[in-house]
C-alpha cells in the first residue's frame, strides 16, 4: 500500500508547459469559450431567483465545517445506519485499497463486465483502469464519460468531461466505436445513439458501480443527482450496486439536504432541479439491488483536513461553478491540470490529495490562477480558493528550500528593503534598465530578468524615482 | 495491525479540529406563492414536460386522451392506482406480480402517481409508495404518465423534504430525461423516458 495517488496523471507535464501547449489548440478554446459562456449566462439566471442564495450558501458552508468538525463521529452514525439497512460497508486508506475492495466485490458477483454512473470518486482513484488490469470491463454510461471513454482520451471537466469536444469531433467518435452511427452531429441524434448503444448493457448488467453526491449519517441514505437517467438505471437495475465514496461527501441530517438540493443543481447545471435525483438507503426488500456495498475512502482526505487552511477545499461538492468563470481554464481546458480534478478547485484539491512536496506537477497547479477570485465569488460553500492558492504557493516554496533563484532574488530584495540608502541605490540602477525600453514598455530583461519578460512585457522604470522627486520638490518649502 | 477502519478514524481523531458553530438556517424554508399549482405547472412545463390541469372528475377521461395522442397502446401500472385510472382503451399491464424486465422493456408507457411536488422546481417525487411502484417501472418506458394531486404539491425545497421518508427510495424528477453533456446546452430524452407527462389535478 501507499503507491503514488492517481489524482494526478502520471507523466503530466507542469502547468505552465501544459498550459502553453494547449494554447496553441485553437478548436479547444472555441469549444471552450461557447461551453464556459453558455453555462455562466444561465447559471447567473437562476442564481438570481433566490433571494436567499447568500444564505443559502453560508448554511451550505456551516454544514460541511460542521462535517468537518465531527468526521469521525459521523463517519460511524452513517456505517451503523447503512449496516442497519442492509448494506455493506468498506473503508479504504487509499486508491490501491479502495480499487482491491471494489474488484474483489466484483470478481464475486462472477461477473467480468460493469456498468458505471459518473463518479469524481472513482476516476480519482484510476479504477477503470484497476479494473480492467483485474480483468473486469467497465463501461461507462454518462454520455460525456462515454465520449471520453470511447475517444480513449481524458476528462477535462468535473461536471461535463468532453466539454472540449464539439458535436462534430463526438460524432466521428461515435461512428468509429458503435455500432450503429449517429443520424447527424446535432445533439438529440448523438444522444440517441448513445441510448441505443447502452440499452442492452443496462439490461443485462448484474454489478454497478456509482459515486455519490451526498451521504446522510443520521438515517444512511445515500443521493446521487444526475440527468440522464443512466444513474437511475444503475443504481436500480442489477443485482448488486457499490458506491465508491470519499469520506467528506456526509451531511448530517436528512435536512441538511434542502441547503444542497438547492445549492448544488443551479451551480452545477444551472438549472432549478437536475432532472433525476436518486435516494436510496441500504436495500429495499423488491425494488432495486440485493446486495449494497458502500467504500469509504481517505485517499489524501486525512491529510487535507489536518491542513488549517487547505480543509475547506473539502466542503467541495463537485458543482464545477468555479471551473466555468475562471479565466485560466476558459483558456487552457481542463487537461493542462493533469489530473481529474481541474480548474480552480482542481488547483487546490489534487496538491493535496497527492500530499507530497516534491512533486513537482501537484506542485505546479497552485499557480494556475492569476488570483481573481471568481471562483470564491460562485463557490456554493464559499471555500476561499485564493486564500488556499496562496497558501499552497507560500508551502511550494518552503519546499524548494533556499538555495533556488526566486530565494535567492527574495532574500536580496529582502536586504536591499530593509535600508533606506540600499533601497535608494539599487532604484537608481534600476532606473538605467529604462535604455532597454522602447515605447515605455521592456520586452526583454538581460539575466535572470528574462523569465519574467518570457510571457509578459515589464515597464520602463521612470528616470527618476518618487523619493528623489520629492526630496528635490517639497522637502526645501517651509 | 490496524484495519483501514480503525486507521482513518484515528487519522481523523489525531487532528486538532475547531469545534463548529450551529448551523445559521436563515435561508427561507417556506415560500409563499400565489398559486401553487400555476407555479408547477410553468415550472414542469419549463423542462419540456407535458402538463394539464384537470378536475378530479376529469382525470380517467384525460389519462385516455393522453395515452390516445401518443398512440400508446400497452401501458404499465402499479397494481395499487385508482381502479378509474385504468380507462379500457389500452391494455394495461400491472406490475403484480412484478414484471420481467424484458417486458417492462417492451410497453409504450407507465403510468403513476407520485408522493410529492415541488412547484419552484418544477420536481416531482415517488417514493415507491401508493399508485408509484417499483423505481424501475418509470424508469424504463420511453412515455412516462404521472397524476399529481393538489394536496401533494409544495411550494419550496424544504417543504417538500419535510414531507418524505428518507428510508424510502426516492426520485426526483424534473422533466424528461435530458443532458447537458454536448457544449453544455441541454437536450431532452436520453436513457429515462424522453417524454413526460403530467397531470395536474385541482
Amino acid at each position: 500500500m501507499g503507491g503514488r495517488n492517481p489524482v494526478t496523471w502520471l507523466g503530466s507535464p507542469v502547468f505552465p508547459k501544459a498550459a502553453r501547449e494547449a494554447l496553441t489548440d485553437t478548436q479547444l478554446r472555441r469549444n471552450l469559450r461557447k461551453a464556459t459562456t453558455t453555462i455562466r449566462t444561465k447559471r447567473a439566471g437562476v442564481v438570481a431567483e433566490l433571494d436567499d442564495w447568500e444564505r443559502l450558501r453560508v448554511a451550505g458552508e456551516a454544514v460541511k465545517d460542521d462535517v468537518l468538525a465531527n468526521l469521525d463521529t459521523y463517519l460511524v452514525r452513517l456505517e451503523e445506519a447503512v449496516t442497519a439497512r442492509g448494506g455493506v460497508v468498506h473503508w479504504a486508506r487509499d486508491a490501491e485499497e479502495a480499487n482491491r475492495i471494489v474488484l474483489d466485490l466484483v470478481r464475486a458477483e462472477g461477473t467480468d463486465e460493469v456498468v458505471k454512473v459518473k463518479s469524481m470518486a472513482t476516476a480519482e482513484i484510476g479504477l477503470n483502469e484497476a479494473l480492467e488490469a483485474g480483468g473486469v470491463k467497465a463501461v461507462e454510461t454518462d454520455l460525456a464519460e462515454l465520449i471520453v471513454q470511447l475517444g480513449d482520451d481524458r476528462p477535462s471537466h468535473i461536471l461535463v468531461p468532453a466539454i472540449h469536444r464539439n458535436r462534430a469531433e463526438i460524432r466521428d467518435i461515435f461512428r468509429k466505436k458503435m455500432a450503429e452511427e449517429p443520424a447527424s452531429d446535432e445533439p438529440p441524434d448523438l444522444a440517441e445513439a448513445a441510448r441505443k448503444h447502452l440499452r442492452r448493457k443496462f439490461l443485462s448488467a448484474k454489478v454497478a458501480i456509482s459515486g455519490a453526491n451526498f451521504a446522510v449519517a443520521d438515517t444512511g441514505s445515500i443521493v446521487v443527482v444526475e440527468s440522464e437517467g443512466n444513474g437511475r438505471m444503475c443504481l436500480t437495475l442489477p443485482e448488486t450496486l457499490i458506491t465508491v465514496m470519499g469520506i467528506e461527501k456526509l451531511v448530517p441530517s436528512w435536512q441538511d439536504l434542502e441547503v444542497f438540493l438547492q445549492l448544488l443543481p443551479r451551480s452545477s447545471t444551472a438549472e432549478r432541479m437536475n432532472p433525476y435525483t436518486s435516494v436510496w438507503s441500504g436495500v429495499t426488500p423488491g425494488d432495486g439491488p440485493r446486495k449494497f456495498h458502500l467504500v469509504l475512502l481517505d485517499n489524501g482526505r486525512t491529510a487535507t483536513l489536518a491542513d488549517e487552511v487547505g480543509r475547506q477545499a473539502l466542503r467541495c461538492i463537485r458543482c464545477s461553478a468555479c471551473l466555468n468563470v475562471c479565466p485560466v481554464y476558459e483558456r487552457t481546458g481542463g487537461q493542462a491540470y493533469g489530473s481529474v480534478y481541474p480548474g480552480p478547485i482542481g488547483a487546490i484539491l489534487a496538491p493535496q490529495l497527492v500530499d507530497d512536496p516534491h512533486d513537482e506537477q501537484a506542485a505546479s497547479l497552485p499557480y494556475a490562477s492569476s488570483l481573481c477570485g471568481a471562483c470564491y465569488e460562485v463557490c456554493p460553500v464559499r471555500i476561499n480558493i485564493p486564500e488556499v492558492l496562496t497558501h499552497l504557493r507560500a508551502e511550494a516554496v518552503q519546499a524548494k528550500g533556499k538555495r533556488t533563484p526566486e530565494a535567492i532574488a527574495m532574500a536580496a530584495a529582502a536586504w536591499v528593503f530593509g535600508d533606506a540608502k540600499r533601497y535608494e541605490a539599487a532604484q537608481k540602477a534600476g532606473s538605467l534598465s529604462r535604455l532597454l525600453a522602447r515605447d515605455g514598455r521592456i520586452k526583454r530583461l538581460p539575466g535572470p530578468g528574462a523569465k519574467w519578460t518570457d510571457s509578459r512585457d515589464a515597464p520602463a522604470v521612470p528616470k527618476e524615482s518618487f523619493r528623489a522627486w520629492w526630496r528635490k520638490n517639497r522637502v526645501q518649502r517651509p | 495491525m490496524f484495519s483501514a477502519r480503525d486507521e482513518i478514524l484515528a487519522r481523523i481523531r489525531a487532528i486538532d479540529r475547531p469545534s463548529a458553530a450551529p448551523i445559521p438556517r436563515d435561508y427561507e424554508r417556506t415560500r409563499t406563492v400565489a398559486d401553487p399549482l400555476d407555479l408547477l405547472d410553468e415550472r414542469v412545463a419549463d423542462y419540456k414536460a407535458i402538463v394539464h390541469r384537470v378536475t378530479e372528475a376529469e382525470v380517467p377521461d384525460s389519462i385516455g386522451e393522453c395515452l390516445a395522442r401518443r398512440s400508446v397502446s400497452t401501458v404499465a401500472v402499479p397494481a395499487d392506482v385508482p381502479p378509474r385510472w385504468r380507462v379500457p382503451s389500452v391494455t394495461w399491464v400491472p406490475d403484480d406480480p412484478p414484471l420481467p424486465l424484458g417486458e417492462l422493456d417492451t410497453v409504450d408507457g407507465v403510468l403513476t402517481g407520485c408522493a410529492v411536488a415541488i412547484a419552484e422546481t418544477g420536481t416531482i417525487v415517488l417514493d415507491a409508495g401508493v399508485a408509484q411502484g417499483r423505481r424501475i417501472l418509470s424508469l424504463v418506458p420511453d412515455y412516462h404518465l404521472c397524476v399529481v394531486r393538489a394536496d401533494q404539491v409544495s411550494v419550496s425545497v424544504p417543504e417538500a423534504l419535510a414531507r418524505l421518508e428518507p428510508g424510502r427510495p426516492l426520485t426526483f424528477i424534473s422533466g424528461p430525461s435530458a443532458t447537458s453533456d454536448i457544449e453544455l446546452d441541454r437536450v431532452e430524452g436520453v436513457h429515462g423516458p424522453r417524454t413526460l407527462e403530467v397531470l395536474i389535478v385541482g
